[in-house]
């Protein structure tokens, strides 16, 4: 049964289907135009010093960003010891007591809320209970700040990952007698273990990127931050000081800091990808 | 699992271990003589490895806030703190003074290959949005000769708290009642136009890149990118260009009649060859320092300041301190505590 | 659903259950302290401006007068704006990937959108100061001054920074939300929807239009919800161009500011308690903003995922 289509009809669905991958084509061309954009620009700035050397003077020539490269690990690593328990045991929670109860939903909702509640406001948070207790800004602070930032993303993958665990393996594991937390510690989690770590590693990429919430807490520092009760400087900072600056040659190091982020957090997503790809196929 | 903790654990112990060595006195200051400031704190990193002096250049804002509420070791400002902010100040803050600095309008004209020379009325009208047009007769006027483009002035302040902004307006309500009347004086205030940027970097970056802009920064800032800065009209009538002598003379008035707290304003300054938009730059210390190494190390890095520290002043163009205030200040370095 | 319903749990399984959930209600804790601490910080400006704060329109640190509405409209306009060019696009590439796309394409190419959510925001700023800016201020704002110049929308010196950069940036950092989430919803709605439609013998656009998008109306509006929430709250990429101006302006040429920039210029800087107290209430009301509007958002896609559950 073929009715012959009005002339009007046939070029509106051609135009509006094409106009939908234009937008595509558009989307996907600013994406590639960022990345080889900051490729571009990074890759000629980038040098050995960038990585092993300290700031210099403001307007000298030259000079690294290592101590903001040490300070970003040590933000994150700060902020995994809070956002990680937290985030894992609150998945776990969610998945295997929680599924249905109205508790689970408010718990759901709360991480939700978590997740859409501005970066800046995180800093302010973390500037009321830890900068103005101790008096001065910290790398502590900054974790604090990152670490909160963690945990929704943190609670909601794991979370789905071990929901993806079929009830049968509970099931049986049960039926041989384990206890119940036999059974969540030594069945469940470890064969969802590789999506969760997964989930974790992405968790800390989008945490890793993050500037607003580490202005007034972490603050920044020219040399070497020793210990965590020192503010410490960090990669996204640094690039918002040196792009904003007139120097040119702050721009270059803000372009190579911004590489080296930028493949840190492109790292993360295609090996998350590629992990979770393998997990899918078996 | 355990592996990846153990593995953490070891990393956080390390990286907290790995650098317990030098002293760090931490700073929160202003963006006006950051760039002598870190050199010095650079230069005496060299002498005294054991001591860091972490010095982040924000605005007087933060400087004189940060230092009052003990965030900070020390602060550092390019406008006096006045005498609220001193009451409400959790210690008693004593101020140093450093180098002697200029703020300079800078601007981006592409047309205009020439320097400008701006009145202090210009000044004042660019930046209430009275003047709007480069080609502005009153701009006209103070420029014969110079082709002034037919455009819409750009006006990029700052847009956090800073005592560059402080010396500016300082001067502009000095010099005309209007901005007074409108505006006041303060280290961030509520600007009638224009465009803001953080710290004396953003604006420069800002006027650097939008054409036909104009802002205002510390003389070091403009030099060295190679942007121009205007000569400014002084109360004896004379275009000035800022230079380490201009504002070396700009300060000779200060000098003899400094008072013991050394808050003084040297906006508008008298003399033919003094430079109008100048000022001197503090270090903000707190008189009680409870940490007696902090202290010393404070104490230390002051007497090294007045003396090899000024030597690097002028090749960053910050005017050194006069011989008589140098004396007044290693005299009250005594009063710190600690 | 709960999934262990035995009689006599043993105490390392009340144990393993208290641990889990205490960490579970500490999600609920930590969301409750931040809203308590931001209340607690904001007092001094909370009695002294009270409800009027939030229409004041002068913004004076030397005479200590606040008022948060220019900041309010600038965050509220540049969002509008993004989601005026993010949606459209959004709901094009959702629909494109849901409805056209070959499976081996439609998957890359969900992957590679989301991936521009996954770029840090500076990266963001970084790119706006360096390439948009000069080309907002050097091509799009003369183009749309000589020819939309007779609207006041489009009026005014070509600065480059301004509102209208801010919303260029915002769309692009929004977009990945729209479409990822459409994308999703669209995908669950079920086909015999689009059997139906298509044996009347519409063309695919009308089935789009009709049978699909209807049906996944609320779960759209969820990510616009979402995207909206995202947007309002975005600090460094806005910082970066937007202009930091507390002023209302018609113009989207002019420069604006928005309540997330202002705090991240201000903060370190402000000189008095009632200064700084100002700007964590900032803080306060754009917290209160994104709640709603993510509560909203949530509500909007756990309708639609529901519906779909129900039905299938």
């Amino acid at each position: 049964m073929t009715r012959t289509l009005s002339l009007r009809r046939r070029l509106t669905n051609g135009f509006m289907l094409s106009l939908t991958g234009v937008c595509t084509a558009l989307v996907l061309g600013i994406l590639f135009f960022i990345l080889g954009y900051i490729a571009y620009h990074g890759i000629s700035a980038l040098d050995w010093d960038f990585f092993t050397k300290l700031p210099k003077p403001v307007g000298e020539h030259g000079g690294g960003m290592a101590n903001a490269i040490v300070g970003t690990v040590k933000l994150l690593a700060l902020a995994s010891l809070i956002g990680v328990p937290i985030g894992f045991f609150g998945g776990v929670y969610l998945s295997e007591y929680g599924r249905k109860n109205t508790f689970g939903f408010l718990i759901r909702y709360a991480a939700d809320i978590l997740n859409g509640i501005p970066s800046i406001v995180m800093g302010i948070f973390a500037y009321t209970i830890v900068v103005l207790p101790l008096g001065h800004f910290s790398t502590v602070a900054g974790g604090v700040a990152l670490g909160i930032m963690m945990i929704p993303i943190a609670v909601r993958s794991t979370e789905e990952f071990l929901k993806l665990v079929p009830a049968s393996i509970r099931e049986a594991a049960l039926a041989l007698g384990l206890t119940e937390w036999k059974v969540v510690s030594f069945v469940v989690i470890p064969t969802a273990l590789r999506g969760i770590i997964t989930g974790i590693m992405l968790d800390l990429a989008r945490v890793a990127g993050e500037t607003a919430p580490l202005l007034f807490t972490a603050f920044s520092n020219r040399f070497w931050s020793r210990g965590w009760l020192e503010p410490t400087a960090s990669l996204p900072v640094m690039i918002y000081t040196y792009a904003v600056a007139p120097y040119d040659d702050w721009h270059r190091q803000a372009w190579a800091a911004g590489m080296v982020l930028l493949m840190l957090v492109l790292g993360a997503n295609l090996l998350s990808r590629m992990i979770l790809h393998r997990q899918l196929r078996g | 699992m355990k592996t990846i903790l153990a593995a953490v654990f070891v990393m956080l112990a390390l990286l907290g271990s790995a650098w317990a060595e030098p002293m760090l006195i931490n700073g929160a200051e202003a963006t006006f003589p950051y760039p002598v400031y870190s050199k010095w704190f650079d230069e005496y990193a060299k002498i005294n490895p054991d001591l860091h002096f972490n010095y982040q250049s924000i605005g007087s804002g933060g400087g004189i806030r940060q230092a009052s509420e003990q965030t900070v070791d020390f602060g550092a400002t390019d406008g006096p703190m006045n005498d609220e902010q001193m009451a409400k100040a959790k210690v008693k803050l004593l101020h140093f003074p450093t180098v002697l600095g200029a703020v300079v309008p800078t601007y981006n004209l592409p047309e205009v290959q020439t320097e400008l020379n701006f009145t202090p009325q210009v000044l004042a009208g660019i930046f209430l949005g009275t003047i709007t047009k480069w080609n502005d007769p009153e701009i006209a006027k103070a420029n014969p000769g110079a082709k002034l483009p037919d455009k819409l002035i750009i006006v990029v302040h700052r847009s956090d708290g800073s005592g560059t902004t402080y010396v500016w307006v300082d001067y502009l309500s000095k010099v005309g009642p209007e901005w007074k009347e409108k505006v006041g004086v303060g280290t961030s205030v509520n600007w009638p136009t224009g465009l803001g940027g953080k710290g004396n970097e953003g604006v420069a970056g800002l006027v650097k890149q939008t054409p036909y802009a104009i802002g205002y920064v510390e003389l070091i800032y403009a030099e060295q990118n190679k942007m121009p800065s205007g000569a400014v009209r002084n109360s004896d009538g004379k275009f000035v260009k800022a230079s380490i002598a201009a504002v070396t003379a700009a300060a000779a008035g200060a000098s003899k009649a400094m008072p013991a707290d050394f808050r003084v304003s040297i906006t508008n300054a008298p003399g033919e060859k003094a430079y109008p938009i100048a000022s001197f730059t503090w270090l903000l210390i707190p008189e009680k320092i409870a940490d007696p190494k902090k202290g010393k190390a404070i104490t230390g890095f002051l007497k090294w300041m007045l003396k090899e520290g000024q030597g690097l002043a002028p090749a960053l163009l910050y005017a050194p301190l006069p011989k008589e205030i140098v004396a007044m200040e290693e005299k009250a370095i005594g009063q710190i505590k600690y | 659903m709960v999934l262990f319903r035995r009689p006599g749990v043993s105490p390392a399984d009340r144990l393993f259950r208290a641990t889990v959930f205490t960490m579970a209600v500490s999600v609920l804790v930590i969301t409750g302290v931040i809203a308590y601490e931001l209340v607690r910080n904001s007092r001094l400006p909370i009695e002294k401006f009270g409800w009027a704060f939030l229409w004041g329109t002068t913004w004076d640190p030397v005479a200590e007068r606040f008022g948060a509405l220019p900041f309010l409209y600038g965050t509220l306009v540049s969002s509008a704006l993004a989601l005026l060019i993010a949606v459209p696009v959004g709901l094009g590439v959702a629909i494109f990937l849901s409805e056209l796309a070959p499976r081996w394409l439609s998957d890359p190419a969900a992957f590679m959108v989301e991936l521009l959510a996954a770029i840090p925001s500076v990266i963001y700023g970084l790119i706006g100061i360096f390439v948009l800016v000069p080309w907002v201020r050097n091509v799009l704002e003369p183009a749309l001054s000589g020819t939309l110049g007779f609207l006041p929308l489009f009026r005014g010196a070509p600065y480059g920074v301004g509102m209208l950069t801010a919303g260029l940036v915002l769309a692009t950092m929004v977009v990945p939300f729209i479409v990822s989430v459409s994308r999703e919803i669209l995908m669950a709605v079920p086909h015999s929807q689009r059997e139906a439609i298509l044996s009347l013998g519409a063309t695919r656009w009308e089935m789009v239009r009709v049978a699909v998008l209807p049906y996944a109306r609320s779960g759209i509006m969820g990510s616009v919800f979402l995207a909206l929430a995202r947007a309002l709250g975005e600090t460094m990429a806005v910082t970066m161009v937007i202009g930091n101006r507390p002023e209302i302006r018609l113009s989207l040429f002019e420069p604006g500011y928005t309540m997330a920039a202002v705090i991240a210029n201000e903060f370190t800087e402000a000189t008095s308690d009632l200064y700084v107290q100002t700007l964590i209430e900032i803080g306060l009301v754009l917290f209160a903003v994104t709640i709603l509007v993510n509560a909203v958002a949530r509500l909007l896609i756990y309708s639609v995922f529901t519906k779909v559950e129900v039905r299938e």
